[in-house]
């Protein structure tokens, strides 16, 4: 909301000298924050003053065109020149060259004089011409900044003015105004118009407020004046969509009458175009008192208003030349001939004042909030006046907006009032809301006095009524945000000043700090980190096709996601379910600024959408739902499991002397991912995997103990990698975080340490090459039995030696008893069980 | 008598038989051999040249060795004498051997140990730590504040019912203040669910699944659709604290807000508050925070928004408005890193540059 000075201070106490910035400070401090300043004079500045047209000589140019040489006065007749600025005639008359041809001699122009400053930095001095010297300009609006026309100058007459000339130009087209633009909440629709900002300006720096409604006398006695009838016959939410119509008439008008400049100049600076008399009186009004008015060509309207929700099928052409299909939900005003607009959004073109419109019906209504945001969504038809009925109108204000507007269009159109009026109000007067004593003072902590209280509720303009044990206070028509005692809670905390509001610190109970799930994410993440890998935090937005990729093993299969209604771009218009699409994003653009190794890691929720997907329905609000209720908001929720990826690229450090950076490869991607499970105690089976995305033969899957398959791990496919422009051998790792921390075990019980010596063997088996190393491992552990303490795969080898199609493994074993020195014999023995297994499941055989 | 030392110190001890056997009773000779030994070890500069001096002067084909092989045969009444002169003599010897041995040693080992000398500044990074992206390291500095005060931490999903979003939290459906959260619906609308606005749904969940009192912190990412640009982004972080307690009032929210304040910003950090609208809380107000170290100078900074929790919220959990009330509040993270670590462009936050990320390592 634009506010303009010069009319607030009309209704509040603004000091002389305050600016906009001195206002919104004010206006700060009881809740409206500081948009914007508006000051036409940081933009244009004197001397610019009244001017007339002395002589006009035609000059026609060797180019085609025809210039005026014209002299101007520029000081009253027979004053002198007080100006003293290089090139100001001290004749007081000035010479000028002008394009525009649409002024005579004997009119009142604005000239700018040597000296002045236009908005562009147009900065006016004396200049050779046509042969001339041309001391100034006569301006146009649109040099003045005041407006789009630019076919010819500013005639002051066609503005109905008669100015004295050397009149300070500035001051007379209210350029010298400026405007403080603040937001307003949603809550505070009164404070859509300068009476609600008014009032506020007078509670922040504790003035006095005048009403600017308590200015208006509604003269006109109702009951005979245009027929309207309120019918809504399907409310929302059980609200009717209109609780008050109040109809004016406004005869014999002259609509193309100019709009005096204070009115335009404040339209202006509150952000809206001048564009007619009568239309620039409607807005001015609902500027002033919030109330939105229309007005209608009353010859053009046909019978009686009625007030009713669309029928099937109904259109109506609306102002702005589009013909809308009304939906059955839109309220409207209509008359015999069908609908004349919607109702509160966009009036019709069919009733609309023209600049020949000679008699108008003003419409000053009240409705319902639901009812037009609705409207206005399904129309797409944002205005100034739905978005304050959304936001709530004064119920009592129709009658004296109507007036105000009546008013106008006397004083300025030249019209005649039609004195009587229709009034069609079936709006309940607000309920008193009931404030406890002590009530005030327990949530906000400040030690309210009764007066303090009666006061600000008071000032607010509310009924305060002392009763039983508290207040009964009935707010005023303008405050709809006022129905619990919370809401006038607030209201006394925020006169008073929330400066006031001493600070506590209260003492939480005992808390159980972080849950094991928080704990293990945060130690994994840092584990990661700690590792080498680079933290990031991608968007979860995705192409259809990274997640038909990423996010299913199988080739061709399409993966299950969440598509966004509205997406920021298309492209990316899914829910991730897989973290790899972003990481590899991110990858390219490191690699694009420079930076080819790279570690990343992410941290984050995949979307994976499953049999149930949301509530048909949801439960209204302020009232606990039923458990069935609640229970099926909770399983509509998706699957979101927290995930964990990695990418490498390139080479795992920079060269140095004495040492040779290592290729990343496949074996680090399976570390990232065993990292992982290491961190929180969880054991991670790895086994030969295939999964689209990565290369058939170096990828791994990996599980937990009892089967369930939690993530892979291994080298991008080469020719995914290379569709997507990525390195060559770039390996990935991604695992369901959730499932692993939820594998952990509770407690983890120790394992006895024997201090009897070890006895350690190697082995070499030779097997077919398909048979996994871990498999091999496996067997080995079971077939020496328990004395065997450890074994691990040491050496992998094909070639000399070897027989084609197969390869040697060699482990290392490890034998210890918990009880006893083991001899010789007896690990030999254990050794050669194992090597037995291994031969008769994989036909292996020593090397 | 001072030939004689010389060249046998100068005898190759392997090669050539000693001229002469020294009486062992003769203690002049003797005298001779242990100073010609001395000498010879005095004289060696190396381990190598010790090791010869040793097997000429002390070796079994030494003078004083030969000598005192002599002792065997002689008469026995001559026995003990010769003894004595030359287990002294021989002790003289060994002592000087090792003693210059130990010289020796010690200066080669200071050799070899200057011989290995490298340039550390040379050294290569091995091991190189990674790094958290800074908004998740603040992210757990928050946390770890309210966690030390005795609060928990609460999450819940980012994909999230409308109810929860929305209508738990007292907007009205319709309402302008819904509109202005920019949300992101999904497909079908008829399923109910978005991306969440804010991390407020999770406040409703804790009243939903906790035991009262509730005093939880709500850290997660939150959804608008907003595009990028300096100071916006349409996937960010936010931190909201909910406190549901009995008698809880504003002046504990403005209490536990300079708390928390002083923690992030130093004890010179305070806070403002300013009337503002929000469904979820009644009284609301617009939080400032006076910061110490900011940028050109101390000043005021928007940091989030707060208030007096609705009782429609704490009546969508079930609870009782009028025997509990509670405060909330809630910050965005993204917003505190740009104005405490001079963060100029949310670009480098969200765009995952390595420098970006590498620059803070696991610190913030």
């Amino acid at each position: 909301m634009r506010i303009p000075l010069t009319w607030l201070r009309e209704y509040a106490q603004v000091p002389a000298g305050a600016t906009a910035e001195d206002v919104m400070t004010d206006l700060v401090k009881v809740g409206f924050e500081e948009e914007d300043v508006h000051r036409p004079l940081d933009q244009i500045s004197g001397p610019i003053v009244v001017g007339q047209v002395l002589t006009l000589e035609k000059e026609p140019q060797s180019n085609g065109k025809t210039i005026n040489w014209c002299t101007v006065r520029v000081v009253p007749e027979g004053a002198a020149q007080t100006l003293d600025i290089d090139g100001i005639d001290p004749s007081g008359v000035q010479g000028i060259v002008c394009g525009a041809h649409n002024f005579v001699v004997g009119d009142k122009v604005v000239v700018t004089l040597p000296g002045a400053v236009l908005p562009g930095d147009f900065r006016i001095t004396p200049r050779n011409t046509y042969g001339h010297v041309s001391a100034g300009m006569i301006a146009s609006v649109r040099e003045l900044g005041i407006g789009d026309d630019h076919d010819g100058i500013l005639v002051l007459s066609t503005l109905g003015l008669d100015p004295e000339l050397g009149t300070d130009a500035l001051a007379l087209l209210g350029l010298d105004d400026e405007a403080a633009e603040i937001n307003v909440t949603p809550d505070r629709g009164y404070a859509f118009s300068i009476r609600g900002v008014a009032r506020e300006y007078a509670h922040a720096t504790d003035s006095v407020f005048t009403d600017p409604a308590s200015l208006v006398s509604v003269t006109a006695s109702t009951g005979a004046g245009q027929a309207v009838a309120i019918d809504d016959a399907a409310p929302i939410y059980g609200k009717p969509g209109c609780d008050r119509f109040v109809a004016r008439t406004v005869r014999g008008i002259n609509a193309a009458a100019p709009t005096p400049p204070w009115m335009s100049s404040r339209l202006r600076l509150a952000g809206i175009r001048s564009i007619s008399l009568p239309v620039d009186i409607s807005n001015y009004v609902m500027l002033e008192l919030g109330q939105p008015l229309h007005f209608y060509d009353a010859e053009k309207v046909a019978g009686q208003i009625v007030v009713r929700r669309a029928a099937a099928g109904e259109t109506l052409e609306t102002l702005d030349g589009k013909v809308r299909k009304l939906d059955a939900e839109d309220l409207l005003i209509t008359d015999a001939s069908g609908p004349i607009g919607i109702a509160g959004v966009m009036g019709g073109a069919s009733t609309e004042v023209s600049s020949g419109t000679s008699t108008v019906l003003i419409e000053a209504a009240h409705f319902e909030e639901v009812s037009i945001a609705r409207s206005r969504r399904r129309h797409k038809l944002p205005s100034e006046a739905s978005k304050r009925f959304e936001r709530g109108v004064d119920v009592a204000v129709a009658d004296v907006a109507a007036q105000r507007a009546v008013n106008l269009l006397v004083e300025l159109a030249g019209g005649t009032e039609e004195t009587t009026s229709t009034d069609v109000a079936t709006f309940a007067a607000p309920a008193p809301v009931f404030l406890p004593s002590g009530f005030t003072s327990a949530r906000i902590g400040i030690d309210f006095s009764q007066a303090q209280i009666i006061g600000s509720l008071s000032d607010l303009g509310a009924d305060v009524e002392k009763v039983d044990g508290g207040y009964a206070v009935t707010g005023p028509t303008w405050r709809y945000d006022l129905v619990t005692k919370e809401d006038l809670t607030e209201e006394v905390a925020r006169l008073v000043g929330y400066d006031l509001i001493p600070a506590t610190l209260p003492t939480a109970p005992p808390g159980r700090g972080y849950s094991r799930t928080q704990q293990q994410r945060r130690r994994v993440v840092q584990a990661l980190a700690d590792s080498g890998l680079t933290e990031i935090l991608a968007y979860p937005f995705v192409s259809k096709t990274s997640n038909d990729t990423f996010g299913v093993a199988e080739a061709g299969a399409v993966r299950a996601a969440v598509k966004l209604a509205n997406p920021l771009s298309e492209e990316f218009g899914f829910l991730r379910t897989s973290i790899l699409p972003g990481l590899i994003e991110i990858a390219k653009r490191n690699h694009s600024r420079g930076f080819h190794d790279v570690a990343l890691f992410e941290s984050g929720l995949v979307f994976l959408p499953g049999k149930t997907f949301g509530t048909l329905s949801i439960p209204p609000l302020g009232v606990r739902p039923s458990e069935d209720v609640l229970d099926a908001l909770y399983d509509g929720i998706p699957y979101q499991p927290l995930t964990m990826a990695a990418i490498f690229t390139g080479k795992d450090s920079p060269a140095a002397p004495g040492h040779t950076p290592r290729h990343w490869d496949w074996a680090d991607a399976l570390d990232a991912a065993r990292l992982v499970a290491d961190v929180v105690g969880v054991e991670l089976v790895v086994s030969q995997g295939s999964h689209q995305a990565f290369h058939p033969g170096r990828a791994a899957v990996l599980s937990l103990r009892n089967g369930d398959v939690v993530g892979y791990a291994g080298e991008l496919h080469p020719k995914l990698l290379a569709e997507l422009n990525m390195p060559a051998r770039s390996v990935a790792m991604e695992i369901n975080a959730e499932m692993v921390f939820a594998a952990a075990a509770d407690v983890i019980v120790a394992k006895h340490i024997s201090t009897f010596p070890v006895a350690t063997q190697d082995v070499a088996l030779v097997v077919p090459v398909e048979v996994p190393a871990q498999a091999v491992l496996e067997t080995l552990r079971e077939g020496a039995g328990e004395l065997l303490e450890d074994v691990a795969l040491f050496d992998e080898y094909q070639g000399a030696g070897i027989p084609e199609g197969s390869k040697s493994l060699a482990f290392g074993l490890r034998f210890r008893a918990a009880d006893r020195t083991l001899t010789a014999d007896e690990a030999s023995a254990a050794r050669a069980a194992a090597v037995e297994l291994a031969a008769e499941r994989f036909g292996a055989t020593q090397r | 008598m001072s030939e004689m030392p010389q060249k046998t110190a100068e005898m190759p001890e392997s090669t050539t038989e000693p001229t002469t056997v020294p009486d062992p009773l003769d203690e002049a000779a003797i005298g001779v051999a242990v100073q010609n030994a001395l000498a010879a070890i005095a004289a060696a500069t190396t381990l190598d040249e010790l090791k010869a001096a040793r097997l000429a002067h002390s070796g079994e084909k030494s003078p004083l060795s030969l000598a005192n092989r002599v002792i065997g045969g002689l008469a026995k009444e001559f026995k003990a004498a010769a003894g004595k002169i030359m287990g002294a003599s021989r002790g003289r010897v060994a002592k000087a051997l090792a003693a210059r041995t130990e010289v020796l040693e010690a200066e080669d080992a200071a050799r070899i140990l200057v011989e290995e000398t490298v340039d550390v500044t040379a050294a290569p990074r091995r091991r190189q730590a990674g790094a958290r992206h800074p908004l998740s390291t603040l992210q757990d500095r928050v946390c770890d504040i309210f966690v030390g005060m005795g609060w928990e931490i609460a999450e819940g999903p980012e994909l999230e019912s409308e109810w929860f979003n929305f209508d738990a939290l007292n907007f009205k459906p319709d309402h302008p203040a819904r509109e202005m959260q920019d949300t992101f619906f999904v497909e079908p609308p008829e399923a109910h669910l978005l991306l969440r606005t804010h991390t407020s749904p999770v406040q409703v969940r804790s009243l939903l699944e906790r035991e009262l009192p509730v005093y939880v912190l709500c850290p997660g990412k939150v959804f608008r659709t907003d595009e990028l640009d300096a100071t916006h982004t349409p996937v960010f972080h936010q931190f909201e604290g909910l406190a549901i307690d009995k008698k809880l009032s504003m002046a504990d929210l403005r209490g536990t807000l300079e708390h928390f304040a002083r923690q992030m910003f130093g004890e010179e950090a305070s806070i403002r508050l300013r009337p503002n609208f929000f469904p979820f809380t009644e009284p609301s107000a617009e939080l400032d925070i006076w910061h110490p170290g900011a940028k050109g100078g101390p000043r005021w900074i928007e940091w989030g928004g707060c208030g007096m929790v609705n009782p429609n919220v704490l009546r969508a959990a079930g609870i009782d408005p009028d025997e509990y009330s509670g405060f909330a509040f809630g910050m965005g993270i993204e917003r505190t890193l740009m104005f405490r670590n001079e963060v100029g462009d949310m670009h480098d936050m969200i765009e995952g540059d390595v420098r970006f990320s590498e620059h803070f390592g696991m610190e913030i």
